[in-house]
């Protein structure tokens, strides 16, 4: 977390998304997944609930999963974000996000961005989790749609080609 | 030419999913996506009281804020909007998109903000105050149905929304009621099982609450509306007439839709007040819920008590049934609200021949938010009561619950078969079913694994349910929309295949489904076929998505359009290879006469040649566009066996969903992979609502599981692996022999478990335990105190 420079009400950002640094004028109390979907168009990113409990919002800042709505914009101030559209890499996809497409891992996809987000983390941490370990891994991420099995399928399948 | 590669078959592959790029990436467009230069934001005020009168409104101070365009009380509101219309021809109370002098539940809303982003409408609409007289709660529909403490809406006496209606054995068409059958069939019982039970209500809680932009352009005189909907065109409809349009000057548009379970069938306040002030200004505007609003402002479901009656033969033969409901429906009658427990009526035989059924029903307004449909609406309730039944008979017989069940169900010969309650199942085989769920999950050897963990002092219990489902909804007798579906399949000029639906997905894969079967209908790539869907002006006609309808009915109406289009092209083929359109095969990406190879032309030429068409066929127009409408004579039926394996924990009463078996027959299935991940979400949801989702209202009025921090919605670690299994009967009631799968999860899961948990706990004697199994509950039937 860096520090804000507090001009009246708005304050200055400079924040480095998907390897792009972005510097804006933010109302302290904007949310980084506003800042993100508002200021920035990048509208994978959701918002699924207003307690900080779907995940639907997670991004990585930093290296580390992190649920945008419960960070202010000015806290992520010269940081590094990496949302899902930043995931893809040379026009090939993420190991996650393949196997989220060959195992079935998402069917509305709103939650699918978090979830694959907070995957991330979970393998960088733990790149062979067991089944079990899966499972709690991506506590922090509700899907309504699948019942997991096909999510957890997803991650093994990422897992499997690390 | 040289010979092309051949194309393998695609129904009934596992194929992935052509939606999935865009929404792996963040590219896919939710209705939160969209701007619309000049776009003001909405925000309402809500009622925080479940019931009083309004005395006074004060919107003052959100008028000073800067950046407020507008601001409506509910009496404004009522200047320019129609209350909301329901589609059910059940009498019912007025009701106000935005309450005018009285709320009715806590949620309810009272005034409305139109500002120039998300955060100043919020704080005006905070800024709003209300003046409340509060009037006393009922929150229990038992209470409510005496007339006390209160009566909501004072043209419903004792508060009953729907007085007892009769249906089943010795009911007829006008509701006379004749006893004597049913009378018999209990006087002639061994054992008699009764049982109140409660299936209690839950939150849908799709993951992407719901959302609409409205956008009237006055010069134009026309109205964009994009929702979060299930259903496109009955949204265009309905904020037609609402707002004195035709359907021709409305276009409304389902985008990317984060999820339903038949909570975004409903046309709702908020898109009715979003298109009558976009109309009233001039300006686009959008309003977004928030999970906090969406836990009160979005229906809820279930919320049935039903007290069962079950009379029985000592050899385990039922000879009747009766199920008295009743119905809590909160504070207003939505669009199918108070249609939903009839089809609880509707499915009371369940996989059963029962000679005698007496249903009766009763719905009640209490102060709760309205309920409506959610994934099964009507059939897990019935599928609950009876099974649950049926497993206490088992119980009381010492009989094994499957033996039980097979010594009543409609045997496959008997289809197509009328149940007491009128309904028509098509095709069935629930032997074949309950055999394989017993060979899957290997019964015996679970027997006998429970009965070793009981031996250790374990709690362990063994559960098992069948189920049918009234689904691929419906004849249009049975529905106010019509219950056809609509698709227009266009071959165009390059070859490639542009087809539209009015089964409006929203996570189902109809994108996938649908051009695996016009790629075999028309023998091209998956990858030339695009599904267009969701907007009406793409998609002329439809009714959407709800009722496990959209395979079954939609894909029929696309495989009968396809049907016409390539009648068609087989003319036009025909004159070019001057050969007779019947001895013509459409495979691997060329047109070619039977037998004779050398013959092929390709699929793309035979294309360009209906759009330039020199020398025009006779008896031929131009162009490969044709559009069909399926109407099904029924509905279908699907059915399955769920078995589950519980364990509760002696010392904190907390369940552990040890194991869980699906065996689920949807007919002829397009693409097993996903059918599996809908049978998963159907479980999730069945399984959530057996052990942990419950809406709690206090005294109050107050939903105290108003957000994701009361209200346990289930987690990746709450499940064991799902085991899934299929047999295949077919309907014969469309073409594809496809019955529909979307809520069947949801159906025997729920009774599966609370079997199992009324198994763990049987050495306490328990007969019955109300969901959901919250391990307090538990612990105290354990621990020698009352469920």
């Amino acid at each position: 977390m860096g520090l804000t420079r507090e001009e009246g009400h708005i304050a200055h950002v400079s924040i480095t998304v998907n390897g792009r640094v972005r510097k804006a004028n933010v109302e302290p109390r904007m949310l980084l997944v506003h800042f993100l979907r508002e200021q920035l168009n990048l509208t994978g990113t959701h918002v699924g609930c207003d307690t900080s409990q779907c995940g639907a919002c997670t991004v990585l800042v930093d290296g580390r999963s992190a649920k945008a709505c419960t960070i202010f914009a000015v806290q992520a101030d010269l940081s590094e974000v990496v949302t899902i559209e930043g995931l893809a890499k040379g026009g090939h996809l993420h190991p996650l996000q393949e196997g989220f497409w060959v195992e079935h891992g998402l069917q509305c996809g709103y939650c699918t961005p978090g979830m694959i987000m907070s995957s991330v983390n979970l393998l960088s941490d733990n790149p062979r989790p067991t089944e079990r370990e899966i499972r709690e891994g991506i506590a922090g991420n509700v899907c309504r749609c699948t019942g997991y099995q096909h999510i957890v399928n997803a991650i093994q399948y990422a897992a499997n080609k690390r | 030419m040289a010979a092309p590669p051949v194309l393998p078959k695609l129904v009934g592959q596992r194929v992935k999913r052509r939606e999935d790029p865009r929404l792996i990436q963040g590219g896919a467009t939710y209705v939160d996506d969209i701007k619309i230069a000049g776009m003001q934001h909405l925000a309402f005020r809500r009622s925080d009281v479940a019931h009083g009168r309004i005395r006074s409104i004060d919107t003052s101070a959100a008028q000073a804020m800067d950046g407020v365009e507008a601001v409506f009380t509910g009496a404004q509101i009522a200047e320019f909007l129609a209350p909301m219309p329901i589609g059910t021809p059940f009498p019912s109370p007025v009701h106000r998109a935005v309450a005018v002098d009285m709320v009715r539940y806590a949620g309810e809303p009272v005034a409305v903000v139109v500002a120039s982003d998300r955060y100043v409408a919020r704080d005006a609409a905070d800024a709003i105050g209300v003046d409340y007289e509060t009037l006393p709660v009922v929150v229990d529909p038992e209470l409510a149905m005496t007339g006390k403490p209160t009566v909501i809406h004072p043209d419903f006496p004792n508060n009953l929304a729907v007085a007892l209606v009769s249906s089943g054995t010795g009911v007829d068409a006008k509701g006379h009621v004749d006893d004597s059958t049913i009378d018999k069939a209990f006087a002639g019982a061994d054992v008699v099982i009764s049982q109140r039970m409660i299936n209690q209500r839950l939150v849908p809680n799709a993951m992407e609450p719901r959302g609409v932009v409205a956008h009237y352009e006055p010069a134009k005189e026309s109205m964009t509306i994009w929702s979060s909907t299930q259903n496109p065109h009955i949204l265009r409809s309905m904020i037609a007439a609402m707002n004195g349009l035709g359907q021709d000057q409305v276009r409304a548009i389902a985008p990317e839709v984060g999820g339903g379970f038949g909570a975004k069938i409903n046309i709702y306040a908020e898109e009715y007040v979003a298109a009558a002030i976009s109309k009233r200004l001039g300006i686009p505007v959008k309003w977004i819920e928030d999970r906090s609003e969406a836990f009160v402002a979005t229906t809820h479901g279930r919320d049935v008590i039903g007290y069962v009656d079950m009379a029985a033969k000592r050899d385990g033969k039922v000879l009747g049934l009766k199920l008295r409901l009743i119905a809590d429906v909160g504070g207003y009658n939505m669009l199918l609200t108070a249609a939903i427990p009839t089809l609880t009526m509707l499915m009371a035989s369940a996989t059963y021949d029962i000679p005698a059924i007496r249903t009766t029903l009763t719905e009640v307004f209490t102060n709760k938010t309205p309920t409506d449909a959610y994934r099964g609406a009507g059939r897990p309730e019935a599928t609950y009561f009876v099974e649950r039944a049926m497993d206490m008979l088992a119980r009381e017989l010492n009989m094994d619950p499957a033996d039980v069940r097979r010594r009543n169900f409609i045997k496959p010969n008997q289809f197509p078969f009328t149940t007491q309650m009128g309904a028509v199942y098509d095709s069935g085989d629930y032997d074949k079913a309950l055999d394989l769920a017993l060979k899957a999950a290997d019964w015996k050897r679970l027997k006998a694994e429970r009965d070793a963990a009981r031996a250790e002092g374990r709690l362990v219990g063994l559960g098992l349910a069948m189920y049918v489902e009234v689904c691929g909804v419906g004849p249009s007798a049975t529905l106010p929309t019509g219950g056809w579906e609509h698709s227009q399949v266009t071959v165009e000029r390059d070859g490639r295949i542009s087809a539209t639906t009015g089964a409006s997905p929203h996570g189902q894969g109809n994108e996938t489904t649908f051009a695996q079967m016009l790629a075999d209908q028309f023998g091209v790539p998956l990858e030339h076929v695009t599904i267009l869907h969701g907007d009406t002006s793409v998609v002329k006609q439809g009714i959407g998505t709800f009722g496990s309808r959209s395979q079954a009915v939609g894909g029929t109406a696309l495989h009968m359009a396809g049907g016409k289009v390539k009648a068609k092209m087989a003319k036009f083929a025909a004159a070019l290879l001057e050969a007779h359109q019947d001895d013509l095969v459409f495979e691997n990406g060329t047109i070619v006469v039977k037998g004779s190879p050398a013959s092929a032309k390709k699929f793309a030429d035979v294309a360009a040649y209906a759009y330039i068409p020199v020398p025009l066929p006779e008896g031929l127009e131009p162009g490969l566009s044709e559009e069909a409408f399926f109407e099904p004579s029924n509905n279908t039926y699907p059915f399955g066996c769920h078995i589950s394996m519980l364990e509760i924990d002696r010392e904190t009463g907390e369940p552990t969903l040890l194991k869980l078996v699906a065996v689920d027959d949807a007919g002829n299935l397009i693409n097993p992979l996903i059918v599996e991940g809908q049978i998963h979400g159907g479980l999730a949801q069945g399984i959530g609502q057996a052990m942990i989702e419950e809406a709690v209202y206090n005294e109050d009025g107050q939903l105290v599981t108003g957000s994701f921090m009361d209200y346990a919605l289930p987690r990746a670690a709450d499940f064991p692996r799902f085991e899934l299994h299929a047999t295949v009967t077919p309907t014969p009631v469309n073409p594809l022999g496809a019955k529909g799968v979307g809520e069947a999860g949801t159906l025997g899961s729920t009774p599966s478990i609370v079997c199992a948990a009324v198994d763990a706990l049987s050495e306490f004697g328990v007969k019955h335990i109300d969901m959901m199994l919250r391990p307090e509950k538990l612990w105290r039937i354990i621990h020698g105190g009352r469920a």
